[in-house]
């Protein structure tokens, strides 16, 4: 009798059953998904951000956001917000991070707040705010929280900012 | 009765700057506002100018207690994007470093616990007792406190034989020690009356505010990122992951005593099956990741610590965001705070081992 021998490095199957079913039902609203073991990330279309994150909670039981990432890309005039978010309640996924992000335009960076969707981003909202200057909409407290009140250079994640200092 | 506004800091509580604004309906707490930042250091921003070597002591700052564990999933960010193999003597080195600072970290959350609720011989006791873990850490890093042990590619160095033996004697004398820390601290009856029932955050509320670590667990989810997803040699030791369903202040507490006991067991499990070879990768100096992004995480003493790194192939991250538990749980300060007395603020409030400098970055 003999077994048949386990494949080492399986491709991720989990994780392309799950990134499958978000871009069939997202199919209008992803720019871009990618798949690595235990990471997904989804791109979507800045105006989209509300539908997929509803999709997130009530459709995958995406109960939590880890962080809120904000990356300047002043070459694109652009700068990207990534929400990494997670799951408790799901054991079989408590391995995965699934990464919703999104790209706005570095002079007017507005943004509907997901405070509603998920509290849990109040906070890391609220950094992003006072370090890349980008605007929550409907934020219930879009005020600084690390920085000085009288802060009044740009925001210091962003890349011209220079530390004066060095 | 009108409403008092009270602010209760940003005094040193033994953890860092930090300030509550409490507002109050005689002295029944209505709202406890956090507000950090007095140690903000803008750690993501530093990062950004300085190279993946040069990152290593700055990004174990933060937590200094738990240096070891904050540079677990740096280090791993590295080694994710650089397709890395760690050694399997540095991967149980890893381990055994991010055990002690565990149990470093957990004692010192209990010595300030004992200055919070006025209970001295609890502060002496911990801090006395951490000794021995330090002196072990020292041992085998050479430093007491700040390591910087963790490299991209391994450790720094191999732990000296006499580790083994040294770190036997510190843990069987440590779990004689912790039944006597329950009798005086957490079957005190003092320390019951301001901890049991006090400052209770459901299982919902935990999972709706994201919260990690001990503070999670206590709330009854069994979440831990060394068993949800298993790295370094994790998966091949056997530990528990202690879990209540009470929320209150001294099921928080009671998480930190158990979880000292499982990090013993895996540090003697750790000595007794470590294999021999090298501990690290020779590098040549040569850390420069391909352009990239990773998202890496590992479960420090105060919960999950995840850095998302990304890469544009330079010799500095392009963007390197560093989410810590302190920062996550401060979402849990204002829930687990309304309704009560300000006398039992302390006790709520440290329950949840906030550390400033770690949530400010």
């Amino acid at each position: 009798m003999s077994e048949t021998p386990k494949i080492k490095h399986e491709p991720p199957k989990r994780e392309k059953k799950i990134a499958d079913n978000i871009t069939v039902k997202l199919r209008k609203d992803i720019l871009e998904i990618e798949i690595k073991p235990k990471r997904i990330k989804v791109k979507v279309k800045p105006e989209s951000i509300k539908k997929a994150a509803n999709f997130f909670k009530n459709k995958l039981n995406i109960d939590h956001v880890a962080s809120v990432s904000g990356i300047d890309y002043p070459n694109d005039n652009e700068i990207e917000i990534v929400y990494h978010t997670g799951t408790y309640k799901h054991k079989d996924l408590s391995d995965l991070v699934i990464a919703l992000a999104f790209r706005i335009s570095r002079e007017t960076p507005k943004t509907p707040s997901l405070t509603e969707i998920w509290p849990s981003t109040e906070f890391d909202e609220r950094e992003t705010y006072e370090m890349l200057g980008v605007i929550f909409e409907g934020h219930p407290k879009l005020e600084k929280l690390f920085l000085p009140e009288d802060w009044d250079d740009i925001p210091p994640l962003r890349k011209d900012f220079k530390n004066p200092r060095r | 009765m009108s409403e008092l506004t009270v602010t209760v800091g940003p005094q040193h509580p033994g953890s860092g700057h930090f300030a509550l604004i409490v507002k109050l309906d005689g002295d029944k707490i209505v709202e406890v506002i956090p507000d950090p930042g007095y140690v903000h250091r803008g750690d993501e921003k530093v990062s950004e100018n300085k190279n993946y070597i040069q990152n290593i002591p700055h990004f174990e700052r933060p937590a200094i207690l738990d240096a070891s564990n904050m540079l677990f999933p740096y280090v791993h960010a590295v080694e994710d994007l650089m397709k890395l193999e760690v050694p399997v003597r540095g991967q149980y080195i890893r381990v055994i470093m991010a055990e002690l600072n565990r149990i470093i970290s957990h004692l010192y959350y209990f010595a300030i616990y004992g200055i919070f609720v006025g209970h001295s011989t609890m502060f002496m006791w911990p801090v006395a007792d951490r000794e021995h873990f330090i002196d072990l850490a020292q041992m085998i890093s050479g430093q007491r406190v700040g390591f910087a042990f963790l490299l991209p590619g391994g450790v720094r160095n191999d732990i000296p034989e006499a580790v083994k033996e040294r770190a036997n004697e510190a843990c069987n004398y440590f779990e004689k020690r912790l039944i006597e820390y329950e009798r005086i601290f957490m079957n005190n009856p003092i320390f019951e009356k301001r901890a049991k029932g006090m400052g209770i955050l459901s299982k919902e509320d935990a999972i709706k505010l994201g919260v990690v670590g001990p503070t999670l667990r206590a709330s009854g989810i069994k979440s831990d990122i060394r068993k949800d997803e298993p790295y370094a040699v994790y998966d091949k030791l056997d530990f528990e992951i202690p879990v209540s369903k009470d929320g209150d202040s001294w099921a928080r507490a009671w998480i930190h005593i158990e979880e000292m006991r499982q990090s013993m067991s895996i540090i003697k499990q750790a000595l007794k099956d470590i294999p021999s070879g090298p501990v690290k990768l020779n590098l040549r100096g040569q850390v420069r990741p391909p352009p990239g992004e990773t998202f890496t995480r590992a479960e420090s003493s105060r919960g999950a610590v995840s850095f998302y790194l990304i890469s544009n192939g330079g010799m500095t991250p392009y963007r390197l965001r560093m989410i810590t538990p302190s920062f996550r749980n401060l979402r849990a300060i204002s829930h687990i705070t309304k309704g009560l007395l300000l006398a039992d603020l302390p006790p709520a409030f440290w329950s949840l081992d906030y550390w400033p400098v770690e949530a400010d970055r």
